[in-house]
Formats: structure tokens, C-alpha cells, sequence
């Protein structure tokens, strides 16, 4: 195999997979964060500690009523979706009518008392999660190892992406949804229930994060802060790709993902800042972000 | 016209009043816009609304829809009251309307566009009717909805709400800022949906478009309805509109 710049490719392929498999969790996060946004006008700050939520429950369902991982890959994101659209209703629905800020420090408030808590109960620790059965071991592609369940991780984010971005630009769910974003008034005077539409956009929203939750709980340790170390790269994401623009935020999480991977090959010591160098040039040449709608 | 004879002719005796307001009053926040609107209008007919810049037409479509949603009197539409229902209440009635901005959706395609209002009863026009009516949006089917001329996103703007199934159509301006040739092609429209049975309430500057299409035209002026000519009496009065208009 090829050495570039005495890199030798194992190193470059292994980043490059971890890059992906972090672009996966970055695209499916600021995909729900687009979503809300677009439709709520909210910056929901909650989202990390949602997908957080998202592994815990997948960790309780095994643990204290012993549901596995593939059940649990359907039911924690409905628990979360369902407690999103408890937030939406008794709290968020409030807020439509002010400011973006009022929304974000609502969410953030959320954010600190969500982790509060399941920090009281847990712990920082983290708490071991197994990779199920069907996808342990890996494959040997001959420059690389390739784990299955990193492939799966990688393969069900693109599936989940793809699905809700077809689903929103090509249904007539969607196209409800697109319209209401633009003009809520309009679309709630030809008769369409606009208040149930954002109610369960938010829930399908935070229901992603919760799936991201699922996806990570056999990678990386469940631990209450898993959602905050996250969400600030999320966020930087969906800056870049520009705000609620859907294909921005899924586009922009996977490329990020591999641009960081790649400067972990040949700058490890920028690894931890190039997002945010992207977004400051980004906001820099075009603030709306790279998909962004000019209005 | 004597207090007793607007009296009236505002309140037709003979055909059913599909919509029946009296008293409308309504606000913009603290902005008192409407201050007692009174007007009937019947099963099948088209009447206008005529008056200046800023006295409160819009308004009053808004308020029936209930998107200006602080107002007060009596909306009613069918023998039922709708002043405190929500405008997706009103809507699912069977009224519809066609904003002065037209309300394009640019990020939806033509066809999405006019597929967008949900169906609210039986009744509508079918796509292939629609298409026959307006045929340029047939042809632009994949096009952005913005994208279109601004004829054409005023017919897009009236097509999309013909499918639903609503009876009462409020059209507000549908000509402003078009071509000639096209107001007579939305003037053409407008004659054939009330042929089809359609009730159609219009706002209009242009009172000589509204002579045109219209049954009876009721004068708005400082949030009141503060004159109705019948179409017939149009000539006859057209010294006195002269003057509500300031034309």
C-alpha cells in the first residue's frame, strides 16, 4: 500500500473512520437542531443532553428490564421524542412569539438540569454498554481493520439522514413542513393544525438525538456529559452549513467529521480546533452559512 | 342613498346570505382598524370592496378568516358564528383566501404549491380543470414557486385554493401590479368560478376591473361600510365614487 507523506495509510484510513463515525453523530445531531430550528425559530439547546438522554435510556432498558440494543434502537428514541413533546408543550410553546434568545437559554437551562440530574444518579464515570452480539468482531479489508459496529454506526446515520431529508423535500408532509417554516400564518388559515405540526416536529427533532444517543452508547461510554462535550461541535456544524437548512446541516456533519479526522493525521494539535476555525471563516465569507437561504 | 334604503339594499331580502358580518370590529395590537363592519353577502355572488389605501379592506378579510385575530361582532358564514374560531377552524368551514402578497411558497415547487391547502370537503375543481384555467402552470410544474412571473403566482395564488373545496373565495387584489392581458385573464376566471358556483369576496382599487366582475361593491372607509352599490347602479353612481375613491 501507498505511504503519503510517511504517513503510513493504516493511520489515515483509522482517522478517516473515526472522522466519519464522529461526522455521522455530527450530521444526525445538527439535523435535528435544523429541523427545530427551521420550524420552532428555536435554538435548542437541549439537544446534546436529549442525545445523551437517548443512550441512558438504552442503558436502563437493558439494564433494569433487560431490552436489548435493536428493541432499544426504536423505544429510546420514542421516550425521548415523547419527553420533547412534554418540553414543547408545557414549556417551548410558550416562547414562539420572542426572541431566538429566550429560546436558547430556556434550552440551555434545560440542558444543565437534564445532565444535573442523571449526574446525581450516575455519576461521571460512564457506564459500559455492550456492542450487540450480530455486530461484534470486524472486518479485515487488507490496509485497514473496519469493526462492524462502526460500519453500522456509519451505514444507519446515512439511512436515518437521507430518510428525513426525503422526507421532507420530496412528501407532502414535507412540503406542510416547508411551507409552515416559511409562513406559519398562511398555512394554519388553508386549515392545516400547524400547532400539532411543530409539536411533532420537535419531538421527531429530539427524537433523532436520541437515536445518535442508541448509535453511541457501545462507543463511547455513557456518561451524562457525553451530550455537552458534542453539542458544541453540533452546533458549530450547523453554523457552517447554514442555519435550518437540512441537506447543510447532513452535508456539513460528515465533511467535518472527515476534515477533522484528516487534520488529526497531519496537525493532531489543531484536531480539536479546525471546526471552529471553518465556521469563523465561514461566518467571515458568508454569514448565512454554506446551504444557507439568502431571504 | 337614505339610511333606509342602504339599510336595504345591504341586507338583501330575496337569495341566502352565505356570509353575514355585522359589527366587525378589529385590532392590530393596539391599533384599532375595524370599527363596525356590516355586510351580507350571498350564496354565489361576487361583491367587492372598494375604498382608499388603508381603509381596512385587507383588514376585514383578514378578520373573517380570523388571522387578525383580535376582533369582536359577528362573522357569520353559513348560519354558523366564527367570530372566536381559529383561522384553521374557519378554513376547514369552507372559506379560503388569497393573500395580497399572494403567499408563494419558495420553498416549494408549483405543484406543491398547489397541492398545499389541504381538501376541506367536496366540491373543488379538479387538477385538469385547474390546469385548463391556467394553463402556464402546467408547464411549470418543477419550477420554484417564487420563480414564476407575478401573473403567474397571482393564478397560482387563485388555482391552489380552488381544489379545496371551500365556497367562499376571498380574493384581496388579485390584479394589482399585473399586465392588462392578465387582469383579463383573471377577470375571465373570476366570471367562470362564480358560473361554477363559487361566492367571491374581492378587494379591489381598480373599481373598473370590480364593475366588471362583481355583483355589488360595498365602500369602505375608516373601517366601516359606509355605502353598497349594486353593479347595475354603477354609471348612475360614479360621480359619488369618484369621490370615496379621491380618483
Amino acid at each position: 500500500m501507498f505511504e503519503l507523506l510517511g504517513i503510513p495509510p493504516q493511520v489515515l484510513m483509522g482517522q478517516l473512520l473515526l472522522g466519519l463515525i464522529n461526522g455521522s453523530f455530527y450530521a444526525v445531531l445538527s439535523l435535528g437542531l435544523a429541523v427545530i430550528f427551521g420550524l420552532l425559530n428555536i435554538i435548542n439547546f437541549a439537544h446534546g443532553a436529549l442525545y445523551m438522554m437517548g443512550a441512558f435510556v438504552a442503558w436502563m432498558l437493558l439494564n433494569y428490564i433487560g431490552i436489548g440494543y435493536w428493541p432499544a434502537l426504536v423505544l429510546a428514541p420514542l421516550i425521548v421524542g415523547a419527553f420533547g413533546i412534554v418540553l414543547e408543550r408545557s414549556m417551548l410553546s410558550r416562547l414562539y412569539h420572542l426572541d431566538h434568545l429566550y429560546g436558547l437559554l430556556l434550552t440551555f437551562g434545560l440542558a444543565l438540569i437534564i445532565q444535573g440530574l442523571f449526574r446525581n444518579y450516575y455519576g461521571i464515570s460512564g457506564l459500559p454498554y455492550q456492542i450487540p452480539p450480530a455486530l461484534s468482531g470486524g472486518q479485515n479489508l487488507g490496509f485497514m481493520f473496519l469493526p462492524n459496529y462502526r460500519a453500522w454506526v456509519v451505514v444507519a446515520s446515512i439511512v436515518v439522514c437521507f430518510g428525513t431529508w426525503f422526507m421532507i423535500e420530496k412528501t407532502r408532509l414535507g412540503a406542510y413542513l416547508r411551507a409552515a417554516t416559511e409562513n406559519p400564518v398562511l398555512v394554519g388559515a388553508f386549515g392545516v393544525n400547524v400547532p400539532l405540526m411543530i409539536m411533532l416536529t420537535y419531538g421527531f427533532g429530539v427524537a433523532l438525538a436520541g437515536f445518535a444517543g442508541v448509535l453511541a452508547a457501545p462507543i463511547y461510554s455513557v456518561n451524562p456529559n457525553m451530550g455537552a462535550d458534542l453539542i458544541i461541535v453540533v452546533f458549530a456544524v450547523v453554523v457552517i452549513g447554514g442555519m435550518g437548512s437540512i441537506l447543510g446541516a447532513i452535508v456539513t456533519g460528515y465533511v467535518l467529521g472527515l476534515i477533522e479526522g484528516l487534520t488529526r493525521v497531519f496537525y493532531p494539535e489543531g484536531s480539536a480546533v479546525v471546526i471552529f476555525v471553518i465556521m469563523a471563516i465561514v461566518l467571515l465569507i458568508k454569514p448565512e452559512g454554506l446551504f444557507g437561504r439568502t431571504a | 342613498m337614505s339610511d333606509a334604503s342602504l339599510a336595504q339594499a345591504t341586507r338583501p331580502d330575496t337569495g341566502e346570505a352565505l356570509l353575514h358580518i355585522s359589527g366587525l370590529q378589529g385590532w392590530y395590537g393596539e391599533s384599532h382598524v375595524l370599527h363596525g363592519i356590516d355586510l351580507d353577502v350571498k350564496r354565489g355572488e361576487v361583491a367587492t370592496l372598494l375604498g382608499r389605501n388603508g381603509a381596512g379592506k385587507t383588514s376585514t378579510l383578514l378578520a373573517i378568516m380570523g388571522i387578525l385575530a383580535k376582533r369582536s361582532g359577528s362573522v357569520m358564514f353559513n348560519g354558523t358564528e366564527t367570530i372566536a374560531m381559529q383561522p384553521r377552524q374557519i378554513a376547514r368551514m369552507g372559506i379560503a383566501i388569497c393573500p395580497e402578497e399572494r403567499g408563494i411558497f419558495s420553498s416549494l415547487n408549483v405543484e406543491e404549491n398547489l397541492m398545499l391547502p389541504p381538501r376541506i370537503a367536496d366540491g373543488g375543481l379538479s387538477v385538469e380543470r385547474i390546469y385548463e384555467l391556467f394553463p402556464n402552470l402546467r408547464e411549470r410544474l418543477r419550477s420554484q414557486g417564487t420563480k414564476l412571473s407575478g401573473g403567474e403566482q397571482q393564478m397560482l395564488a387563485i388555482a391552489r385554493i380552488l381544489r379545496t373545496g371551500a365556497r367562499l373565495l376571498l380574493l384581496d387584489e388579485p390584479t394589482e401590479g399585473l399586465a392588462p392581458v392578465i387582469v383579463q385573464q383573471i377577470g375571465r376566471t373570476i366570471r367562470e368560478l362564480k358560473a361554477h358556483g363559487f361566492t367571491i369576496v374581492l378587494v379591489e382599487q381598480n373599481f373598473r376591473f370590480a364593475a366588471s366582475v362583481s355583483d355589488r361593491h360595498y365602500v369602505v372607509e375608516q373601517g366601516k361600510v359606509i355605502d353598497m352599490i349594486p353593479n347595475a347602479d354603477m354609471d348612475a353612481n360614479i360621480d359619488k365614487l369618484h369621490t370615496y375613491l379621491g380618483v
